[in-house]
């Protein structure tokens, strides 16, 4: 928990900030594809990067996660999710990846 | 900066008020385990769309369907609802009750203009003959996009409820947990809608 009132309010400036970083990060991706004057590669792992940088500017600058709140609890459950979604999206990928090859459709 | 959405408590003038904080924290905390619970449910519709995305059946493909124009202009009013949204709750935490709806007015109309986008791009979608029918790929993506647009709406419909609330009752302990909930639930939807643009409709067009 925060010390003082004061500073626990969120303050117009980490909202701003978090905001401007956003719509850099939603632009640069957009106009990557856009333009399409990249490899395919390079497109793939921009459209990535900048999709993470924006969901921890978001977390962050917005739902301000950090390891103090609630004594770390919604940091614990979040680093959870991210576990199960691993194991979720990761497994099913994989999974129909090889069933996919074993059917020798493609 | 220690300011805090999650980190709700110091709101509230300290004294004689600790239960009350606690039920505050309880509840935002239960909201966010809440969402965490929703983070896996749309886990697992990215994975059925990552599974299904190249069954096209013989119909469109992405390239052939997705407009990005439209999505980016939705995703620029989805982000700076996020945004409003925020401000919105500095005006709470300033007690300031007609800052706060004129904010949260601001965040329902940015949300009910992103919903009409989609709206639009699904009922053209399927005057197209690409409806959800089509193929596996168009199943996944209006169940990933429809369910996402879903909460939007549910959002929409809480963002309303609040407004009425603050007219009615103001800003109490009551009401206080309820928006921050609300605040937590309309920046995760924002979460999500990255990974959809991201994921779903740049990596579609490839």
């Amino acid at each position: 928990m925060s010390s003082s009132s004061s500073d626990a309010h969120g303050s117009v400036k980490s909202y701003v900030t978090g905001l401007v970083l956003s719509l850099i990060l939603t632009v640069i991706p957009f106009a990557v594809v856009m333009t399409g004057s990249f490899s395919m590669l390079t497109t793939v792992i921009v459209i990535t990067v900048t999709a993470v940088l924006q969901i921890l500017v978001q977390l962050v600058m917005f739902m301000h996660m950090n390891t103090k709140a609630d004594e770390g609890w919604n940091l614990m459950s979040f680093v959870f999710t991210l576990t199960i979604l691993v194991l979720v999206v990761g497994g099913s990928l994989w999974i129909m990846q090889h069933l996919h090859l074993n059917m020798m459709i493609g | 900066m220690s300011t805090d959405t999650l980190n709700h408590s110091a709101h509230h003038p300290v004294e004689h008020e600790e239960e009350h904080h606690d039920a505050a924290g309880t509840k935002v905390f239960g909201f966010w385990v809440y969402l965490m619970s929703d983070l896996v449910i749309f886990g697992s519709l990215f994975a059925t769309y990552a599974v299904l995305m190249r069954g096209t059946a013989g119909g469109p493909t992405g390239a052939d369907i997705f407009e990005l124009p439209l999505i980016l202009v939705s995703t620029f009013a989805l982000l700076i609802s996020s945004f409003t949204f925020g401000m919105g709750v500095l005006a709470m935490n300033a007690n300031r009750v007609g800052q706060v709806k004129m904010w949260l007015g601001i965040t329902f109309l940015l949300g009910l203009s992103f919903i009409c986008m989609e709206l639009y791009e699904f009922n053209h979608l399927i005057h197209e003959g690409y409806g959800p029918d089509r193929s596996g790929f168009l199943s996944a993506f209006f169940t990933l996009v429809g369910t996402h647009g879903l909460h939007v709406t549910f959002g929409l419909i809480w963002i309303a409820v609040m407004l009425v609330q603050l007219s009615t009752k103001g800003l109490n302990d009551m009401t206080r947990p309820r928006i921050l909930c609300l605040s937590l639930f309309w920046h995760f939807l924002d979460i999500v809608w990255i990974c959809v643009f991201s994921f779903v409709y740049l990596m579609g067009v490839l």
